[in-house]
């Protein structure tokens, strides 16, 4: 048995298959959704149950402004990668630089929110079932802006470098994909955290 | 023409240095190779986990037995769960799906190399780190020893307060590791399969094999990920003082159950999926028929995929939830029995009216038809909340889960080596030592695991390292015993067959079973590019279509 | 060789160590077949699902016939269809060059074997749901008596919360009368891990849950003693952590009642055990009513031989077995959480005389 093909008689139309790294990322995010999913679950079952220590209403101050800075780098990082798409390559660095600071700020935010839980309300991972499931939760969200903004950085390098082109533009879009991500899961526990369980 | 290609890569292999081919094989992103070493990987730690099987049948074979102590005990039961699901059973599944899923879609790899390979070590490394706690898995009783909690690591059990000591740790990381090793493989398979299917094959011509392994990736994503998330959790718990399952602080036992099943139900279904599709794809070829019901075979399975998301409790019935929750969970659990029951008799559908061949791959899935059936009714008695309420916790169901997998899982996989060894290396296995294989574990299977219903239903429970005696269970005991090392003779069988007709076996050519799928048109062993040009199909049997011109299946699809 | 008094012993003469070899096995036999009659005898030694004594227990095996029946049936038919293809539809020398006929599927048939098992499983759904409700919804009659279990690493705890009465591992409840019912209502609590309260012949298994209180209830219909353990690994003596429920007539439970009531027993030629008792850590860990010893970490000891068997089941409450537990538990139950106490000969014979006093 040999191994050419039969000529089939069917014209060979366009096979258009997806993006492979966007069908990869999509499954990420479905995964890292269901770890998301989880710890809001315990975050939702354990409201209300702490026996001791502070409360979310005691000590919670809702993050609008750095809330703001994240979900507007979900715009930023959208542009930057239009920009980059039409061959624009200065504003999709800046676009891009802007949208690192953004991310930035709001790490640097949750990191002022969590010393002034620590320091001054005396709430920490340990206190209660509260502390254990907030720091768990925002620290999660907290954990892959990180990696986010690790990834941004590299690209942010390799494109002052003079590297990061049109012919790039699906791979940075990808790991938009993963940033629009993190900006949606914060929707979900901003919401959870701050407006629902409060 | 294969014997030219054996000629040839023989000859280029001939007076490398050994060193080179290691390297080779550690640094490959080859997904054939990949696949063969994740099967290797298993089938070590298969040998390991039935050892621990063996210690434990041996220590149960009559009461007050002092064979063991209940420590030594409690480790091997659980290392012999999480062995053999973690690190036997899901590589097997990805090492068979990395091999033939690119070869049947037409493609010449996976759609991530790199990550299959990253991959494949994060899950040996995982494998690794739980066998490294019987030396440093320090505790009360000394230096080293394995984790001890059973292979669901109940809350609150594992707390820093009932495991002192690093062997609990083991168990999370190692699992924490190995999971995330099955996350990144599961996202290459989505990602090969709905990107890099050759011209042609659309989503409705792809072989079964494919869409079974698509639909088991999509659920390894939603399933495994909340015992990642558990497992940080106990992380927390244990090392910053967190009180995720700690009961004093207020905190719940009942959430990590409803975590762990929330992944350990789906975890069976993926374990099972691509059992389906080894049987799915042999049991037409040795029929001379194509699948009945190809389309509600794929629905079902995608129903399959999403009733199975909502039964986990039926794990937890005796920890009393109220009579609507366990009613709930009463329902969809016999619901998902339908979509899996039905499978069978589209498999005797596609044995109706064939030319069934009694080839060992054959009389494997034969037999997996026989226990799948029995174990899925099994289950349907337990899905009944009150029935479980006596049987749950039991020797009965005990037998029902190693019913599915020993009768069912395992029964595939051996059918899937007698199939695709010889595609894989290039040579037929032994078919006489295949029947005495097959005839042997039979034996040895029915003796164990028909008998061990019994004592669950005179009230022996799981997880006891010594029973009373004078209950009614001794015998019962020592019988399972006894087929116990009848299963393990027959294993070794198996294991010098793979090994001898690796060396001697006679050439098997491109295709030794007339099969349909297009792995059987390159040759045995595909060249490293898989395909000389990639292929164009027109149905979902294209090599029945170049054997039958007159009378494709592109004219009935 | 040393003994424990320091004499040197001379190497013995060849035969008298065969007989000294021969005289050890013999007391291994006997110490083996000791450990084994360790439960002492019951009328009810299997404790088979398949023998129920309780209501609870009867609705499942009553339900199980009718599920067992549904799936024998399934289980034939599909038996029968694999056994017939199998035969008829072997592939045969003679026309072996042919393929069969190539079918594909057919909606007909497989609609068929669709809405089937679907109108199987509504009808199972419903038989099932009755008796989860039948079961778990069941009212507690004002006649009940009300039981609190407490699990603990590995044994079991039981107290009577009306009746002011404690005690451990052995439960006495009343035979019930269906025309006028004496049921038993259990409420589970841990005190440490999950375990699992399953006596197969009275009720279902309900699981004892840390930071959670469930419920079960059993109504015997006959006298007797039932056994079961516990049925959810809770560590290292799970295997241990045995059952024995004693199903009394109502004089002999009133009898027993009564008993249990009262303070301990106040001998006073034991008072040198009593001092063991006080002195040593015993009262940090069990209570003893009516003295200063009120630890809740072991059982209650007030009236420990009024039980038939020590350590939760895994041996017999013997004077023999009594002293080796307090002596060294790790020979009866390696890994329970008793510590060796280490006392003297002296101080060991006394306490248990002492505790043998508390009937």
């Amino acid at each position: 048995m040999t191994a050419i093909t039969t000529p089939i008689a069917q014209p060979p139309g366009a096979w258009n298959l997806p993006y492979r790294g966007k069908v990869g990322m999509a499954c990420l995010i479905i995964a890292e959704s269901a770890i998301f999913t989880i710890f809001v679950v315990a975050y939702l079952f354990y409201v209300g149950k702490s026996l001791t220590g502070p409360t979310p209403r005691d000590v919670l101050e809702t993050p609008l402004f750095y809330t703001i800075c994240l979900l507007s780098s979900s715009l930023t990082i959208h542009f930057a990668s239009r920009f980059l798409e039409r061959d624009k390559r200065g504003a999709f660095l800046g676009l891009w630089f802007l949208t690192i600071v953004l991310g930035g700020l709001f790490l640097f935010g949750t990191a002022q929110e969590w010393h002034r839980l620590i320091y001054e309300h005396g709430l920490t991972i340990s206190t209660n079932l509260f502390g254990t499931t907030y720091y768990s939760l925002v620290g999660l969200h907290g954990f892959h802006v990180t990696a986010g903004l690790v990834m941004l950085s590299i690209v942010l390098l390799f494109g002052l470098a003079g590297r990061v082109g049109p012919e790039h533009s699906a791979r940075v879009e990808v790991l938009s994909l993963y940033w629009h991500f993190v900006d949606v899961v914060w929707v979900v526990v901003f919401t959870v955290v701050y407006v629902v369980a409060r | 023409m294969s014997s030219d290609v054996m000629a040839i890569q023989t000859a280029e292999v001939a007076g490398r240095p050994w060193v080179e081919t290691l390297h080779e094989w550690v640094t490959t992103v080859d997904h054939k190779r990949l696949g063969i070493l994740y099967i290797l990987y298993a089938l070590v730690f298969l040998v390991i986990g039935g050892l621990e099987a063996t210690i434990i049948r041996i220590q149960l074979m009559r009461p007050h037995n002092d064979f063991v102590s209940p420590q030594v005990f409690n480790r091997m039961f659980t290392m012999h769960g999480t062995t053999m699901i973690f690190f036997v059973a899901m590589p097997i599944m990805f090492g068979f799906a990395n091999y033939l899923v690119p070869l049947m879609i037409g493609a010449r790899d996976m759609a991530f190399p790199r990550l299959n390979a990253f991959s494949f070590w994060l899950t040996a490394l995982g494998g690794f780190l739980l066998y490294f706690s019987f030396v440093g898995g320090s505790g009360l009783y000394g230096a080293g020893n394995a984790p001890d909690v059973g292979w669901w690591a109940y809350a609150p059990l594992t707390s820093r307060a009932f495991s002192p000591g690093h062997s609990a740790d083991y168990w999370t990381i190692a699992l924490l590791v190995s999971g995330f090793g099955s996350i990144g493989t599961s996202i290459n398979i989505i990602a090969t399969i709905l990107c890099m299917r050759c011209p042609g094959m659309k989503l409705s011509r792809m072989p079964l094999l494919a869409w079974l392994n698509l639909v088991m990736s999509a659920m390894v994503l939603i399933a495994i990920t909340p015992l990642s998330a558990a497992q940080l959790m106990l992380l927390v718990d244990r090392y910053l003082g967190g009180h995720f399952f700690d009961t004093q602080a207020g905190g719940s036992a009942a959430i990590w159950m409803h975590f762990f099943w929330i992944f350990g139900h789906p975890e069976v279904y993926i374990l099972i999926i691509p059992c389906f599709a080894f049987v799915s794809e042999i049991i037409p070829v040795f029929s001379r028929k194509p699948i009945f019901g190809y389309p509600v075979m794929v629905g079902a399975t995608v129903c399959i995929a999403f009733v199975s998301l909502s039964v986990w409790a039926h794990h937890m019935y005796t920890i009393g939830m109220n009579s609507y929750a366990n009613s709930f969970f009463t329902i969809t659990t016999m619901a998902v029995g339908v979509p899996t029951g039905i499978k069978i008799f589209n498999w005797l559908g596609t044995m109706w009216g064939g030319k069934i061949q009694f080839k060992t791959p054959m009389m494997f899935c034969i037999g997996f038809l026989f226990q799948f059936l029995i174990a899925g009714l099994t289950g349907i008695m337990m899905s009944a909340a009150p029935l479980d309420w006596q049987l749950g916790g039991s020797y009965f169901v005990v037998a029902h889960f190693h019913y599915v997998i020993v009768g069912g899982i395992l029964f595939a996989l051996f059918a899937a080596f007698y199939y695709w060894f010889p595609k894989m290396t290039g040579r037929m296995l032994n078919e006489s030592l295949g029947k005495l294989h097959f005839w042997l574990f039979l034996i040895g299977f029915h003796l164990t695991f028909d008998v061990m219903h019994i004592p669950g239903i005179l009230g022996m429970p799981r997880r006891i390292y010594t029973y009373e005696p004078g209950r009614g269970w001794d015998t019962w005991n020592l019988i399972i015993t006894a087929g116990a090392f009848i299963q393990g003779i027959a294993t070794l069988l198996f294991v010098a067959n793979l090994v001898f007709s690796y060396f001697k076996g006679p050439r098997a050519g491109n295709d030794p079973w007339d099969a349909w799928t297009l792995e059987w048109s390159v040759s045995s062993p595909p060249r490293s590019y898989n395909f000389a040009s990639i292929p164009t199909v027109a149905s979902r049997r294209p090599l029945w279509d170049r054997k039958h011109p007159e009378d494709p299946d592109s004219r009935y699809e | 060789m040393h003994s424990e008094s320091g004499k040197h012993h001379r190497p013995q003469a060849k035969g008298l160590s065969r007989f000294a070899g021969v005289l050890i096995l013999l007391a291994g036999i006997l110490l083996a077949a000791g450990l084994c009659a360790a439960s002492p005898p019951t009328d009810n030694p299997v404790p088979s699902i398949l023998a129920p004594q309780s209501t609870p227990a009867d609705a499942i095996y009553h339900l199980s016939y009718f599920v067992v029946a549904i799936t024998a049936v399934i289980f034939l038919v599909v038996f029968i269809l694999l056994t017939y293809v199998v035969m008829k539809f072997r592939a045969r020398a003679a026309g072996a060059e042919r393929e069969p006929a190539q079918v594909y599927g057919s909606t007909q048939i497989e609609l068929a074997w669709t809405v089937i098992p679907i109108l199987i499983v509504v009808v199972l759904f419903l038989a099932t749901a009755r008796v989860i409700h039948a079961i778990q919804d069941a009212p507690k009659p004002t006649a009940a008596v009300e039981v609190t279990a407490v699990g603990h690493q590995f044994w079991w705890e039981f107290r009577y919360p009306a009746l002011g009465i404690v005690t451990a591992n052995e439960l006495h409840v009343p035979v019930s009368d269906p025309a006028d019912p004496t049921p038993t209502f259990l409420k589970l609590l841990s005190a440490d891990t999950d375990h699992s309260f399953w006596v197969p012949q009275l009720a279902g298994k309900t699981d004892l849950i840390p930071n959670r209180i469930n419920e079960m209830w059993m109504d015997p219909h006959r006298t007797g003693i039932y056994l079961g353990q516990c049925a959810q690994y809770c560590g290292t003596q799970h295997a241990k952590m045995l059952l024995r429920v004693s199903v009394d007539s109502p004089e002999v439970f009133a009898a027993w009642v009564f008993a249990q009531k009262q303070p301990a027993n106040q001998d006073e030629t034991q008072i040198a055990g009593r001092r063991v008792f006080e002195r040593t850590a015993c009262m940090n860990c069990h209570a003893v009513g009516g003295t200063a010893a009120t630890g809740r970490f072991g059982p209650d000891l007030t009236h420990l031989m009024s039980r038939r068997t020590i350590a939760s089941g895994a041996a017999e409450n013997t004077r023999e077995k009594l002293r080796l537990w307090i002596q060294d538990p790790d020979a009866i139950k390696p890994g329970s959480l008793m510590p060796a106490m280490k006392l003297s000969d002296a101080d060991l014979d006394a306490l248990v005389r002492y505790l043998e006093t508390l009937q």
